[in-house]
């Protein structure tokens, strides 16, 4: 699904991402972890294509083709759904509307048949009741007003509607207490599928507890320096990051 | 920032064809000669043939308007205007002069209305279209094409006739209101409206009516080099309601046209005037090339008890905007409201606003200003709000907020209040933004493009005001506030 080689990207001239590799199979969920200012955040926009960034070095391939070449729109037509930390308020856009022009919008790229006022709200109504939305949450204007929780709860549905094939969450947990991370959770997890990857960004173990990743990465200083199973959690739970941040490991 | 370049780049790009109502209609027209001067004033009447006591009016107009200088205080800049250079009258030539039926009307003509989207037809209007009825009076350069409707509206007892046509028929009602709300001297274009004025909408409801349908007059300039003078009035009396919009677009020519209206509202007791605007006179090219010249007086007196007077506007074309509709809230428990959308685009200039007046006892107002400035323009908010000594218990709200697309435009807010007396409550909010990189960024993540975004965010902005308009009207402007701001995402 997705391919990083050598990925060097600046940020007003200065490096943040010094040489990142990785590969995400299809169907797969992997988590990276690392401390703040490793570039965790960064990768996530690299991704997602936001502007204000320097790809100085590396390819990036998703299902086969150069990602770089495509536009921001381009690529979440193609299935890239980036969950975001502090997902932005939208003054007066309902968000119904919002998620139904979204929608429409991508399936129009793909050549599909935009989806009937009807047949949407039809499908609203099913992927709401699994995530504990209430319908009037809708009727507001996106993000304004909502908790942390509903936040990201708003972020989880668009992800069910849209139906992504790699998403990327992007400290998804933060914010959360332990009621808000389990329906959040358990929302991702509906999702997962043989056609669907993940890259779960975080910070801490806990969320990793609910989504259980196939692989982990530890990203430090811009680089993937250590990969692991699920248990490469644990031991960073216990142990830190200290030991990553130490210059040898840093060197190649 | 690359964007800035960006912008401008797709401001330069802004086709002038995006301006799909630049068509001219080759028509043969009766036109005076060009100038200005007491024959010409003559002329006009005559044509109209006028009341003696309306060419003394007017003549009583171009001579105070010639001792008036022209004001310059707005927040706009242009080169002076000759007005000798300009025509002040110009007519279809075909057809006879008066109340016509469809097929009197030149098929040339017809087929401008039809490409402008007015519904002139009516059995095409009551056949197809879901929603009401709208009748429509068609005002093609200085002259009223057709009036729709009219025998629906008469058994009502509603009048709704282009002016030129009430003077005939209904001299007395037209002499006991005109002039009163905008009198002569008022302002130096509404001077110059009062002696050349050619042609408008004149309303009449009778009291305890409620006008069965919204009334709408559509406006379109299309002879070069004239200036457009209309004058509309309405009056709404005692425990009656209208509904009225107003619709206007010019063709694309490379010299500046000017348009100097007047409106006046009236509502006595109990009655509740709705003025809307759409307004898409040709902005100028992306030079700042021609455009309209929008100068324009309205303004409307609550004059008895419980009357209330809205309007509701969404300005989006002109080379420069300056106009405040006003309310004049003289009746105890009137009430006035202003509601606007203004975009400007490119090298547009817009000085515009409101006056809300409190005069009476527990009058209250309430402004809504949605000022969107794109591309290079600039883009003013001035407002009035004052109480009057013994103007007791009076309240206004007033909101204004600006929305800021690139780095080349200006917004303005230039309020004025007057509280002169103590129990009055002025509330007063303002903002200023941007569309935010981060908003537009997590639109297109979800696979918004741009444009869509940019419409998305903008009519989110503006949704207070949108709602403001007849259902016809809003799908409309939601369209045409997506399309004035095309290519200008910074």
């Amino acid at each position: 699904m997705l391919v990083i080689k050598n990925l060097h990207v600046e940020v007003d001239g200065e490096p943040i991402l010094r040489g990142l590799n990785l590969e995400v199979g299809t169907g797969e969920v992997h988590a990276i972890m690392g401390p703040n200012g490793s570039g965790k955040s960064t990768l996530s926009y690299i991704l997602s294509g936001k502007e204000d960034y320097d790809i100085t070095q590396g390819t990036v391939t998703y299902k086969g083709e150069n990602l770089f070449d495509m536009s921001i729109d381009e690529r979440a037509a193609a299935g890239i759904f980036l969950a975001f930390q502090y997902p932005i308020e939208i003054p007066g856009v309902a968000a119904m509307t919002f998620l139904k022009t979204a929608l429409n919008a991508q399936r129009k790229m793909r050549g599909e048949e935009e989806l009937s006022t009807p047949a949407f709200m039809k499908l609203i109504k099913e992927k709401t009741k699994a995530l504990n939305i209430r319908p009037e949450m809708l009727r507001r204007s996106i993000n304004v007003g909502f908790s942390g929780g509903e936040k990201k709860r708003f972020e989880i549905l668009q992800m069910a509607l849209l139906e992504p094939s790699l998403c990327i969450l992007d400290e998804t947990d933060s914010g959360l207490d332990i009621d808000a991370l389990q329906v959040v959770a358990e929302g991702v997890n509906r999702l997962r599928s043989p056609e669907r990857s993940m890259i779960v960004i975080t910070h801490y173990q806990r969320l990793l507890n609910h989504i259980i990743p196939d692989k982990v990465h530890v990203l430090s200083h811009g680089r993937i320096v250590r990969s692991g199973g699920k248990e490469l959690a644990l031991e960073l739970e216990e142990n830190g990051y200290a030991e990553y941040e130490k210059p040898e490991v840093n060197a190649a | 920032m690359v964007a800035v370049k960006e912008t401008v780049d797709q401001v330069k790009e802004i086709e002038v064809d995006q301006y799909k109502y630049g068509f001219v209609t080759d028509i043969e027209m009766d036109m005076a000669p060009k100038g200005l001067n007491e024959e010409i004033i003559g002329f006009i009447s005559a044509r109209k043939n006028e009341p003696e006591w309306m060419l003394e009016w007017r003549l009583d107009a171009y001579r105070r308007w010639l001792t008036m200088t022209e004001p310059n205080w707005a927040k706009v800049g242009y080169p002076p205007i000759d007005f000798q250079d300009l025509y002040y009258y110009a007519a279809p030539k075909s057809g006879k002069q008066g109340p016509k039926s469809l097929d009197e009307v030149d098929p040339e003509l017809l087929r401008t209305y039809e490409k402008l989207g007015i519904p002139l037809n009516e059995q095409a209007v009551l056949a197809g279209v879901e929603g009401a009825k709208i009748a429509v009076d068609a005002i093609f350069d200085s002259v009223s094409v057709v009036t729709t409707f009219k025998e629906e509206l008469a058994r009502a007892g509603v009048i709704f006739c282009p002016l030129s046509e009430a003077l005939q028929d209904h001299p007395e009602l037209v002499r006991k209101y005109l002039g009163t709300v905008v009198p002569i001297s008022d302002n130096y274009y509404s001077a110059l409206n009062t002696a050349v004025f050619s042609e408008g909408s004149f309303v009449y409801i009778p009291p305890g009516v409620r006008c069965p349908m919204e009334l709408s007059t559509y406006f379109r300039i299309n002879e070069a080099q004239t200036g457009q003078f209309e004058r509309t009035l309405i009056i709404a009396d005692k425990g009656s309601y209208v509904s009225y919009l107003e619709g206007c677009t010019a063709p694309m020519r490379d010299e500046n046209q000017l348009h100097a209206a007047v409106v006046e509202l009236i509502a006595l007791e109990d009655a509740e005037i709705k003025y809307s605007t759409v307004q898409n006179w040709y902005p100028g090219d992306a030079e700042g090339k021609g455009g309209i010249y929008n100068f324009v007086t309205k303004r409307g007196d609550c004059r008895g008890r419980n009357s209330k007077i809205s309007w509701t506007q969404v300005e989006t074309g002109s080379a420069i905007t300056w106009k405040y509709p006003s309310c004049i809230l003289r009746g105890d428990n009137s009430s006035g409201e202003f509601y606007s959308i203004a975009i400007s685009n490119g090298m547009q200039q817009i000085d515009s606003g409101t006056k809300m007046i409190h005069l009476g006892k527990n009058t209250t107002s309430r402004i809504i200003s949605k000022g969107i400035s794109a591309g290079k323009s600039s883009n003013a908010y001035r407002g009035l709000v004052s109480a009057h000594r013994k103007a007791s218990g009076a309240r206004n709200f007033t909101q204004c907020d600006s929305l800021l697309i690139g780095d080349q435009c200006s917004a303005h807010t230039i309020p004025y209040i007057e509280a002169k007396n103590s129990s009055a409550v002025f509330e007063h909010e303002a903002t200023t933004s941007k569309i935010s990189d981060d908003q537009l960024f997590y639109c297109l993540q979800r696979g918004i493009g741009e444009e869509e975004a940019v419409a998305l965010i903008v009519n989110g902005f503006c949704k207070e005001v949108l709602q403001q308009l007849p259902m016809e009207f809003a799908v409309e402007a939601q369209k045409l506030v997506g399309i004035s701001l095309e290519g200008s995402v910074g």
